[in-house]
């Protein structure tokens, strides 16, 4: 068992985890950040994206010993300070981004990324970007859609609702 | 009912927002395995890794000897328990029942497919159980595998040494219609024949199954949290024929669930396991599945193999279609199993149209695979498939246009109640309307310019266009009874208003992505004329719920939300009484609108909220003529299935060089009656285009013939991701109305996955056809490797 310890939404926390402990099973299972979801076992779904000293990481391919001293964010610390939904939960929520909402976590990690390096995407950088977040649900229309609206760009012309 | 323009914000009819919503992009939802005990252990499953085989010993003495390790099961724990049933008695065409061989908790005496457990570990933490799994000291012979249902039939070995065939059922739909069927075929001048698979897929909700249990010694009572569709139906089966547990002992919970699709409504032995160890160990256990075991054991969907002959006269008049199809049902029978190939496939094979005689063969085949089980649509995608694949082979053959020759053969409006020549009388619909609209959407004027222009970049471009049909609302107890099922198909709902006038409701229905905590509050508040925030859905949890049978067979919104509308006029009766005392006036002069309630012709009134205070705070209260409280439960039942209906059309590219295939447009047509909340239907139905264009185009689950599972991680089952996929056109407005519910509501769940992969396979028949290729066919999935195979010849 090795102690290790991060910065998590902004506060230091610490625990002992064995050496094969993985991020996603230190958040979860000790700091009960349950946001933080795990669908797969191949680094594949991206339920468990979280961020890691700013950037989108898979929380399942890394060791929680490998973010000794990080700056990790996730899910749960996203909203506004006020509690209201950020610009891009408010997206998914005003344009039915999310179903089940399993996917969902991954998905509000993965665009707050991709939105940082790219402000304004296109409808195809947007569905290239989305190739590690599997959904199952929503056939991807309205993710994307919700993608481009909390990029700041008009999708009323974009089919159906 | 329903109203066209709710006069109650957020009423039937609005595109609500979902309240839902803030706890999943909060991170705040709960899911099973969010769930944690205090003191609980953890359970991690040995799995067979061969398809078949004797189980010669287990030696647990290493693995007992191992750090945290509590316990150890094997399937000699559960040879005095029950086994897990199917819940359909399917009759073979001689009358014979089906075959039924025990599906055990653990795997006892012989493995039957890869990931068939046959021992549990028990451990302080999982990471030991894990280890201790490892432990085991197993001895398994390995047998041949049975893998492909032709040699299956055959005879190669048995799956089940105790039943002297792979056969479960050889089943005649209808069989008094066999000959007369028979006689049209040879008999019509034009016959088409073409055999297809309908490609074995794997459901793949984001959430692994998981389930905890808990044990209450000095109760004697268990609580069960699991990622399931309908508890009520889990708790029935663990309670009646599994564990034996009583039904007032056992509480199912199923909280948040992360999508389904199917491969939820079922119960599983890991269920079992957990329950029986928390009571040997008298602490919870938990157990999550990996993705690896989800591919390995959740029940896979599909996996048919048909051949189909369509007779029509020479101006496209259709006489006759006649299937014979196998079905794989895996290694044991999964609880609905037994209906999907059979009455939910066969009753669906006269499509939209008229046509006077089919038959249906279908062959139920055991084989060392998984179990087999409903697939979001279930049957129908299979019926829908064959029919509109063959029709499209028809008009070709026949130099006619597949539009024109659908409408030629549709049921016309003024038929309904229409009986179909496979068992259905549809209640309404308008299938020429759906396809007016459908041409529209997709601009099919325009295709010839769009088709011009990808030849002009050196691609094909095709046009797909079809009907479908799906039987829903599942179902009529009377006559799913009379067709073998062993369970009613009712759902129930209790509306508790409580003193301070805001309301509970208690429903029977699941939702797992399908937004029912907005949608079934928007039909309350229509009919209270209050607001719809002060309505709550309380759902997944038989210790507070009626009992009702859960959610799959886009059931939810027609058969519980008929229980709902059904229990909220109840109330309304019961609050015009209470009313009609407060304002000393007759209960029959007493009218509810806008949340008031007042007495006819004078401005005499109180409102909803006096009255639900009234209800329990009743002094001066007439109690000989009215009880106390405002609280009302029905069940409800449905008259018969519903008809969504709709046409679909897609246009694709083809690359010549590569075979590659790309979704260009995809129109969606739909009638699903009257709708409740347009933005979660349009969700639906986009989700169901996206499962049925990842099955026409890259989804399959493959085995090898030792019966290995190669597609067993998304590393080789290809999901389609948001680059396979396009934006859709869906147009549901204008749906004509169920006749038989008082919400007028179809159901909306499943129609894209039914109505989609004959789309896209028939838009690319048509792309490669306009490069001169003939070719008639290619199976699903369309990947670039089949589809350039294709164009070789």
């Amino acid at each position: 068992m090795a102690q290790v310890s991060m910065t998590v939404n902004g506060k230091t926390v610490s625990g002992e985890v064995e050496g094969r402990t993985l991020l996603v099973e230190f958040l979860r299972n000790d700091l009960n950040l349950t946001g933080t979801h795990v669908g797969c076992d191949t680094s594949q779904c991206g339920a468990c994206v979280v961020h890691v000293n700013g950037e989108a990481v898979k929380a399942c391919t890394m060791f929680a010993a490998e973010a000794e001293g990080a700056d990790v964010g996730t899910i749960e610390g996203q909203a506004n300070a006020d509690g209201s939904l950020n610009v891009i939960q408010q997206a998914f929520q005003d344009h039915h981004g999310l179903q089940c909402g399993f996917c969902t976590p991954g998905m509000v990690m993965s665009t707050a990324a991709l939105l940082k390096d790219n402000p304004k995407p296109t409808e195809a950088e947007v569905r290239t970007y989305l190739e590690g977040n599997i959904c199952r649900c929503t056939g991807y229309h309205n993710i994307v859609k919700a993608i481009m609206a909390a990029s700041g760009q008009d999708v009323s012309a974009i089919a159906a609702e | 009912m329903p109203k066209d323009n709710s006069t109650v914000e957020g009423g039937i009819g609005a595109a609500t927002t979902r309240r839902e919503d803030i706890r999943f992009l909060t991170g705040e939802g709960q899911y099973t395995d969010d769930i944690n005990l205090t003191g609980q252990a953890h359970a991690v499953f040995a799995r067979s890794d061969v398809a078949n085989g004797v189980i010669k010993s287990i030696d647990t003495t290493a693995a007992e000897a191992m750090p945290g390790v509590l316990a150890i099961f094997t399937g000699e724990d559960f040879v005095e328990v029950g086994g897990n049933p199917a819940g359909w008695l399917i009759n073979s065409r001689d009358g014979e029942p089906m075959k039924e061989p025990k599906r055990p908790v653990l795997a006892h005496g012989k493995v039957r497919h890869v990931g068939d457990a046959y021992a549990a570990v028990i451990a302080e933490t999982k990471q030991q159980a894990r280890d201790a799994v490892e432990a085991l000291e197993v001895e398994i012979e390995e047998l041949p595998a049975v893998i492909d249902m032709a040699s299956a039939i055959e005879g190669g070995g048995l799956v089940h040494d105790e039943i002297d065939t792979n056969i479960c059922f050889d089943w005649g739909w209808i069989e008094d219609n066999r000959a007369a069927t028979d006689e049209a075929i040879k008999n019509a001048p034009h016959v088409t024949t073409l055999e297809l698979v309908n490609n074995r897929l794997v459901p793949n909700a984001m959430e692994p199954r998981a389930s905890t249990a808990d044990y209450n010694p000095g109760t004697d009572e268990y609580t069960l949290y699991t990622t399931s569709q309908n508890p009520h139906l889990t708790r029935l089966l663990i309670s009646a024929f599994v564990l034996g547990i009583p039904e007032n002992k056992l509480r199912v919970v199923a909280p948040d669930v992360g999508g389904g699709f199917g491969s939820k409504i079922y119960h599983y032995g890991e269920e079992a396991l957990v329950l029986a160890a928390a009571k040997k160990l008298k602490r919870p256990v938990k157990w999550t599945a990996t993705r690896s075991e989800a591919f390995l054991t959740d029940a896979h969907g599909r996996d048919h193999v048909t051949k189909i002959e369509l007779a029509c006269e020479k101006d496209g008049t259709f006489i006759a279609f006649r299937t014979e199809t196998m079905a794989n049902v895996g290694a044991y029978l999964s609880n609905f199993s037994t209906a999907t190939p059979t009455f939910l496939h066969g009753t669906l094979m006269a499509g939209n149209y008229t046509v006077p005689n089919v038959y249906v063969n279908v062959k139920a085949v055991f084989t060392n695979t998984a179990p087999v089980d409903a697939y979001r649509g279930a049957g129908r995608p299979e019926a829908t498939y064959s029919i509109e694949r063959i029709i499209d082979m028809t008009a070709r053959e026949l130099g006619m246009d597949p539009v024109e020759l659908r409408r030629k053969n549709f049921v016309k409006p003024d038929q309904y109640p229409f009986a179909s020549a496979a068992g259905l009388e549809y209640d309404s619909g308008n299938y020429d309307r759906q396809m007016d609209k459908l041409e529209k959407m997709i601009d099919r004027e325009g295709f010839a310019a769009r088709r011009a222009e990808s030849e002009a970049k050196g691609k094909l471009r095709g046009l797909g266009v079809n009907a479908y049909i799906e039987a829903c609302g599942i179902a009529p107890s009377n006559l799913v009874g009379v067709l073998g099922s062993r369970v009613g198909l009712y759902d129930a709902a209790t509306v508790r208003v409580n003193a301070t006038g805001n309301l509970s409701v208690m429903v029977g229905a699941h939702s797992h992505g399908q937004g029912h905590e907005t949608a079934f509050p928007q039909v309350v508040a229509d009919m209270l004329g209050i607001e719809a925030a002060s309505i709550d859905i309380v759902h997944g949890d038989t210790a507070k719920i009626p009992f009702g049978m859960g959610t799959y067979g886009s059931r939810s919104l027609a058969v519980c939300g008929s229980a709902v509308v059904r229990a909220t006029e109840k109330i309304i009766a019961k609050a015009k009484k209470i009313a009609a005392h407060m304002l000393e006036a007759s209960d029959a002069d007493i009218e509810l609108k806008d949340g008031q309630f007042s007495v006819a012709g004078t401005d005499k009134s109180v409102s909803f909220g006096e009255v639900a205070l009234k209800a329990y705070i009743p002094h001066q209260f007439p109690i000989e003529d009215i009880e106390p409280g405002l609280e009302e439960t029905a069940f409800y039942d449905p008259a018969n299935f519903t008809y969504p209906s709709g046409a679909y059309a897609c246009e694709v590219e083809v690359d010549p060089e590569t075979g590659k295939v790309t979704v260009e447009r995809f129109a969606a047509a739909d009638d699903f009656g009257n709708i409740i909340n347009p933005m979660i239907v349009t969700g639906q139905v986009h989700g169901g285009l996206g499962q049925g264009i990842g099955q026409a185009l890259v989804e399959q689950t493959a085995y090898d013939s030792d019966g290995q599972l190669l597609s067993a991680s998304y590393m080789d089952y290809a999901m389609p991701r948001a680059d396979d996929l396009p934006f859709y056109q869906v147009d549901h407005d204008d749906g004509t109305p169920c006749t038989h519910n008082p919400l007028g509501v179809k159901g909306c769940g499943e129609a894209g996955a039914i109505g989609s992969p004959p789309t896209v396979v028939n838009a690319v028949v048509d792309a490669l056809q306009s490069g001169g290729h003939e070719v008639t066919h290619v199976d699903m999935p369309l990947t670039p490797s089949r589809v350039w195979s294709a164009m070789q010849g």
